[in-house]
């Protein structure tokens, strides 16, 4: 894109594309804005006046939002932690020559296409269910009492749910990360003494920051949102109800649009300051 | 001290031999180089040596110590990768001291040795710099500097100046040499490019196909080249190696002359042909010549000043005292 001419004809060309992806994010968050400054009650009448900021006051000030943020929080790293720690050493492990390579491979990324809400009905149904789940027998097998997962251990079972789906794509993106480390830094670190552990953590672990910044990065923007599988589990009950569930109680169950889209609001500005604290990791990474 | 020695060392991959069974010995303070065509198994031996792979069977002996079934690190040598290898989010102090902070060496010791090691180098103002900063030639340097601190039995070069540019790998080709007179221990060096070995080498061993042809100083290889192929190897540019009824008048299958001990005259010759290519280097002009009858081309050294155009005929006169002799097989006749 050299010449005057070419530079206009390529803005020309990529207008509809902004246009379109401008006009799908801005009407829905301008349509947001809108309704969380009204008193918005769709079954008692609908609009019933501007509020200003009241539906944020009530919105913080109401008893269920703290615990939701904390429940948000400890899901969110939770998830994180498993799926990087395990990520790694799958990553490791599946980075090691072995038979049916690419098979296994694809078998490790399955999960990851699995829908949320299946995903979630899997799990209730055939694993975590006290009486026929697969837990639930093998729990019997060694003569243990079965634990009831959804009730005993609500957020432990929400994170383990959301980690199974989320571990196949950290686990991808740290073994491709893994098998474009050069070997002969790993033979110049055999040679300079280093033992199995040393590797691991003076230049495999290194070698990876990016990687896990990265997955950090996306993964926490779409874990911000989880929603399907906590609906078809747990129904945001047992303290499981987080910020995007909240919202979704506040609009359609108490019917309250007004409260919900100040909710919304909230929750665009905090994965906005996640992403921007977490862009600044990444530029910082990259810059090396 | 840093005596190898080889002995009936061979290396298969599956069914594949790279190595079949081979003996050498690499004298202490010696600087050897590995050298052949590209997959006649220099690197694979180099990595034997330093423990990188596992001989299939055979022993390699250091200081008398076998070592074929002990790791790297135990062994005393410290390698330089044809890549450098160096750590990219480390400092090029932190690099240069990985090795003695593996040993667990003391802070003082570090920073005395890495010191050190900077200042032989030139290193001492990149010190706090990633090696992303550095130019190819510098992390050169620090890859060496990271196999000095360690002041091993002997040190292993893998092709390490094959990324660098021509002028910077003359250069480099300078300091390493140097850097052997002054430290005066081991050096096993491996390369392709047969200069690199005649200008650097005590000794040199030619490889093929995981075979060593010859093993001796440069001029030894240069002057009495035992087979066909070291005498095709070494030198440069090539020994001219002619067959047929020229080869028979010498009692030979093929003779081989190199190119500067041809005399090349406008009036008269023992051979006469038309000149082709010209290539002047201002010292020295290597004509190709053609319609010898000999060969398809013969190349001739002459003095940078000797001009001669293309197509001119010209006469050429080889120094029968220097003419090689090869038998059916490929091996020197006495």
């Amino acid at each position: 894109m050299s010449t005057k001419a070419s530079r206009s004809a390529a803005r020309l060309m990529l207008a509809p594309a902004v246009i379109l992806l401008l006009a799908w994010m801005l009407v829905p968050l301008t349509m947001t804005l809108i309704f969380s400054f009204q008193r918005f009650l769709p079954l008692r009448g609908g609009f019933q006046g501007w509020v200003g900021f009241e539906n944020y006051a009530r919105f913080v000030g109401s008893s269920a939002f703290w615990p939701a943020v904390q429940t948000t929080v400890l899901i969110v790293g939770g998830v994180l932690l498993i799926t990087v720690v395990l990520g790694i050493l799958l990553a490791l492990l599946l980075d090691q020559p072995m038979w049916g390579q690419g098979i296994v491979r694809i078998l490790v990324i399955a999960p990851f296409f699995v829908m949320p809400t299946v995903t979630g009905l899997v799990w209730k149904n055939m694993f975590m269910d006290p009486n026929n789940g697969l837990l639930a027998h093998l729990w019997r097998f060694f003569g243990g009492d079965p634990v009831v997962w959804l009730s005993d251990v609500p957020v432990f079972s929400i994170i383990l749910i959301v980690s199974w789906q989320w571990l196949p794509f950290a686990t991808l993106i740290l073994l491709t990360a893994i098998q474009s480390l050069d070997s002969e830094q790993l033979e110049a670190a055999e040679m300079d003494g280093a033992p199995v552990l040393s590797r691991f953590w003076h230049i495999i672990l290194p070698h990876l920051s990016r990687a896990i910044t990265i997955v950090i990065l996306i993964q926490t923007i779409f874990l911000l949102a989880i929603f399907a599988k906590i609906f078809v589990t747990t129904q945001g009950s047992f303290g499981t109800r987080t910020l995007t569930y909240l919202i979704y109680q506040r609009v359609l169950e108490s019917q309250n649009v007004g409260l919900g889209s100040a909710g919304g609001i909230y929750a665009v500005i905090l994965a906005n300051i996640f992403a921007l604290f977490l862009m600044r990791i990444v530029g910082k990474n990259l810059d090396r | 001290m840093g005596r190898i020695v080889l002995e009936q060392v061979t290396k298969s991959f599956g069914d594949v031999t790279v190595i079949p069974p081979l003996d050498l010995t690499i004298e202490d303070g010696e600087f050897t180089v590995f050298v052949g065509p590209s997959g006649c198994g220099k690197s694979t031996l180099l990595r034997l040596i330093a423990g990188l792979e596992d001989v299939t069977s055979g022993s390699i002996r250091i200081d008398g110590r076998e070592c074929s079934d002990i790791p790297p690190a135990k062994r005393g040598l410290a390698m330089v990768f044809q890549s450098y290898a160096l750590y990219p989010h480390m400092t090029v102090r932190k690099n240069i001291a990985f090795p003695l902070r593996m040993a667990s060496m003391s802070r003082q010791e570090q920073d005395r040795r890495v010191e050190q090691a900077a200042a032989v180098l030139n290193l001492t103002e990149y010190l706090d710099r990633r090696p992303g900063q550095l130019s190819g030639g510098q992390r050169q340097r620090v890859a060496i500097g990271r196999a000095i601190v360690r002041e091993p039995a002997a040190f292993l070069f893998d092709e390490p100046l094959s990324n660098l540019d021509a002028a910077l790998r003359v250069g480099m080709r300078l300091e390493i040499s140097q850097l052997h007179n002054r430290l005066k221990t081991t050096m096993v060096y491996v390369t392709h490019d047969q200069v690199e070995a005649m200008t650097m080498a005590d000794r040199i061993v030619v490889l093929r196909a995981g075979h060593i042809e010859q093993v001796g100083t440069p001029l030894e290889l240069y002057h009495n080249p035992r087979n066909l192929f070291v005498a095709g190897f070494i030198g440069s540019p090539k020994m001219n190696l002619l067959e047929g009824p020229e080869a028979a008048k010498h009692d030979a299958h093929t003779i081989g002359i190199r190119p500067e001990h041809i005399k090349v005259s406008a009036g008269e010759g023992a051979w006469s042909g038309v000149v082709g290519v010209s290539e002047h280097l201002g010292s020295d002009t290597f004509f190709h010549v053609h319609d010898t009858g000999l060969a398809e081309s013969v190349t001739v050294r002459a003095d940078g000043d000797v001009r001669f155009s293309h197509g001119d005929r010209i006469f050429l006169t080889p120094r029968t005292e220097r003419m090689h002799r090869f038998d059916t097989n490929g091996r020197r006749l006495a």
